[in-house]
C-alpha cells in the first residue's frame, strides 16, 4: 500500500505540492492528473524517495520512506519521467547494471536481464547501444529498468508519452497485464489512458488535490452528464415545447432533423436521468422514438472544470 | 555486502564509460606525451646525470592540475544533465555507494595512466642505478596526489550540471592547494597576516607533503594528510548529493 499524508513540497518560496493526502491499495491502478506544473512529477520523486518532503509523511507497504528510502525503494520500480538513461550503454548492458543494484549477480542477473528484454520486446536492440534507439524504444528499456526486480509497487511517470498509437497500446497492455498483483501509479494527461487503464484517478491541480476517484464517478461531475439525445419521429416545434415542459430538463436544443424526424438533446437541470420524463411525453403525444441515449459524461470536461476553476479562483498575479 | 557489491557495480560502469568514450584514451596519449616532454626536455633528464626521478615527479602535480578534473569533471555533473541521478538514487543506491564506485573508477583508471610511464624508471635504470625505495615512494606520492585532485574535481562536478563549470572550479581549487605552500605565496602572505593564518594556509597545501615523498621519506603524517584531504572533499561530495537527493 502506498500511503501518502499531508504532503508538502516547498522548493524555496514556492509550494510545488500542498497538502496531497491519498493511500493506494494492491491491485489498483491509480492515475494521477494535472495540467503541467502541477505538482504530479514532485509528487512521484518523493513517492519514489528521490525528494524529501518538506512536510508529511510517505510510506510504501509500511516502510517510512524519508527515514528508510532505500528499504521503500526495493519494493519500487520507478520509470522517471523523460526516460533518463545511459546513453553510451547497450541495452542489456544498462540492464545488466541495474540488475546488479537491484542486488542479482552471475547467472541469475543474466537470467533477469534475458527475461526483462522478453517481456519488455526488447530482445531485438540488446547490442545495440542506448542513443540509437528509437522513443519507443527507450521507454520500454526505461520500463524494463523499473520491472528488472518485479517491484510490488511501480511509478510510472508519463509511461507512454510521445509514444505512437500501436506503442502506447503495448505499454497499456504491458500495465493492465501486471494491475491485479501490483500497485501501480501513473501520472498523465492523456486523459483516454486513465479511462482505459485506470481503476481510480486523482487529479492535482496547483499542488492539491482537486479529486480522487473512478474515472466512471469522475465523469458524472461533467456538465453534460445524463444529457439525454432523443430521436423521434414529430413535428418539431410541438416537440421541442413538450419536451421544455419535463421539470427536470433545463433546456432542450434541436440537433437536426426534417419535416419527420427530429433529434433532440436534452440537457438536465442537475444531471438527473430525464429517460422516463421523455418516454412518457413521448407517449402522451404517441411520437414514436427511434432511438435514445444518455451522455456518460466526458472526463477532459472535468478535467477542464476542475483545473481552471483553481486558476479563476485565485486572482491573477 | 550490499555497499560493496552496489560500489563494484558502479565503479565497473564507470570504467567502461571512460573506454567507451574517447576521454581514456585522450588523456592517456596527452598524460605520457606531456610526461615525457616535461620530464625529458623541460627538465632535462639526460643533462642532470643523475639516474633518479625527480625530474618525472617534479611536473605532476602541474599535469594532474589540469588533466585530473578532466577526468572527474563527468562524474556527476553528466549524471545530473543526462537525469541518469535521478535514476541511480532511486535503485537502491545511497550516495556514499556512489561515490565509492566512481572514486574507485576514476582512481583506477588514473592509476593506469600512472603505471604506463614505466618506461621512465626503466631507462633511469638502464642508465645508472636508481634507488628503488625512492622511486616507489615516489609513485605512491605521485598515486595519493592524483587521489587528492580527482576528490577535487568529484565534489565540484557534485556541485553543478556543467562539466565545464566543474573543470573550472577544479583547476582553481587545485591551483590554491599547490600554491598554499609555495614559497611566495607564504611570503606575499606573511607581509600582512599573522602567522598562524600563514602557518594554516601552508599546511593546506599539497607540496610539502607530496615533495617529502618524492625524497624518499614515508611519514605516517602525510598519509594522513592526503588521507584526509580526499576524505574531506568526498564528505562535501557526499553532503552536496544528499542535499540534493534529501539523503
Amino acid at each position: 500500500m502506498i500511503k501518502v499524508e499531508h504532503l508538502v513540497k516547498k522548493f524555496g518560496l514556492r509550494t510545488a505540492v500542498d497538502d496531497v493526502s491519498f493511500a493506494v491499495d494492491k491491485g489498483t491502478v491509480l492515475g494521477v492528473l494535472g495540467p503541467n506544473g502541477a505538482g504530479k512529477t514532485t509528487t512521484i520523486r518523493m513517492i519514489a524517495g528521490y525528494l524529501p518532503p518538506t512536510a508529511g509523511a510517505v510510506s510504501v507497504n509500511g516502510i517510512d520512506v524519508v527515514a528508510d528510502p532505500v528499504a521503500a525503494q526495493k519494493q519500487i520500480g520507478y520509470m522517471p519521467e523523460n526516460t533518463p538513461l545511459y546513453d553510451e550503454m547497450t541495452v542489456a548492458g544498462f540492464l545488466g547494471f541495474l540488475a546488479e543494484l537491484r542486488g542479482f549477480s552471475g547467472k541469475e542477473r543474466d537470467r533477469r536481464v534475458d527475461a526483462i528484454l522478453e517481456k519488455c520486446m526488447l530482445a531485438k536492440v540488446r547490442h545495440q547501444t542506448i542513443d540509437t534507439l528509437s522513443k519507443g524504444y527507450r521507454r520500454r528499456t526505461s520500463l524494463a529498468q523499473a520491472l528488472l526486480h518485479d517491484p510490488a509497487v511501480l511509478l510510472l511517470d508519463e509511461p507512454t508519452e510521445g509514444l505512437d498509437p500501436n506503442q502506447k497500446q503495448v505499454v497499456r497492455d504491458m500495465i493492465h497485464a501486471m494491475a491485479q498483483e501490483k500497485i501501480i501509479l501513473l501520472s498523465t494527461h492523456v486523459l483516454e489512458e486513465v479511462e482505459a487503464l485506470c481503476s481510480r484517478a486523482v487529479i492535482i491541480s496547483e499542488g492539491r488535490l482537486k479529486a480522487d476517484s473512478a474515472p466512471a464517478d469522475l465523469k458524472k461531475r461533467s456538465a453534460s452528464y445524463n444529457a439525454l439525445t432523443v430521436e423521434l419521429l414529430a413535428p418539431r416545434a410541438e416537440a421541442l415545447q413538450a419536451f421544455g415542459r419535463i421539470p427536470d430538463v433545463e433546456r432542450v436544443e434541436f440537433v437536426a432533423g426534417d419535416d419527420r424526424k427530429q433529434v433532440l438533446r436534452l440537457v438536465p437541470r442537475d444531471r438527473q436521468s430525464l429517460a422516463v420524463g421523455a418516454v412518457e411525453t413521448a407517449a402522451q403525444h404517441k411520437w414514436m422514438v427511434t432511438e435514445m441515449r444518455s451522455d456518460p459524461g466526458r472526463l477532459d470536461e472535468v478535467f477542464r472544470q476542475i483545473t481552471t476553476t483553481a486558476d479563476v479562483a485565485k486572482p491573477a498575479v | 555486502m550490499e555497499f560493496c557489491a552496489h560500489a563494484r557495480a558502479i565503479a565497473k560502469r564507470e570504467w567502461s564509460a571512460y573506454f567507451h568514450s574517447p576521454v581514456a584514451y585522450v588523456f592517456i596519449v596527452i598524460f605520457l606525451a606531456l610526461a615525457g616532454f616535461f620530464t625529458f626536455s623541460v627538465g632535462g633528464f639526460y643533462e642532470a646525470g643523475q639516474a633518479d626521478l625527480r625530474g618525472f615527479f617534479f611536473w605532476h602535480p602541474w599535469l594532474y592540475l589540469i588533466l585530473v578534473p578532466a577526468v572527474a569533471m563527468r562524474l556527476w555533473a553528466e549524471e545530473r544533465r543526462q537525469g541518469t541521478l535521478e535514476m541511480l538514487f532511486t535503485s537502491a543506491v545511497t550516495p556514499a555507494q556512489a561515490i565509492a564506485g566512481k572514486m574507485a573508477a576514476a582512481w583506477g583508471f588514473l592509476a593506469l595512466a600512472l603505471a604506463l610511464t614505466f618506461p621512465v624508471p626503466l631507462t633511469a635504470a638502464w642508465l645508472g642505478q636508481p634507488d628503488w625505495g625512492v622511486v616507489v615512494s615516489g609513485y605512491l606520492a605521485s598515486l595519493l596526489l592524483a587521489g587528492a585532485y580527482l576528490a577535487l574535481g568529484m565534489f565540484t562536478s557534485a556541485l553543478t550540471r556543467n562539466q565545464v563549470v566543474s573543470f573550472v572550479l577544479a583547476v582553481v581549487g587545485g591551483l590554491f592547494l599547490i600554491l598554499a605552500g609555495f614559497q611566495p605565496v607564504t611570503e606575499l602572505l606573511a607581509r600582512w597576516a599573522p602567522a598562524w593564518v600563514v602557518d594554516g594556509v601552508a599546511a593546506f597545501g599539497f607540496m610539502p607533503h607530496y615533495e617529502a615523498m618524492q625524497r624518499g621519506v614515508l611519514d605516517l603524517r602525510d598519509f594522513l594528510y592526503f588521507g584526509s584531504a580526499t576524505g574531506f572533499m568526498l564528505f562535501l561530495t557526499q553532503l552536496v548529493l544528499a542535499n540534493r537527493t534529501g539523503r
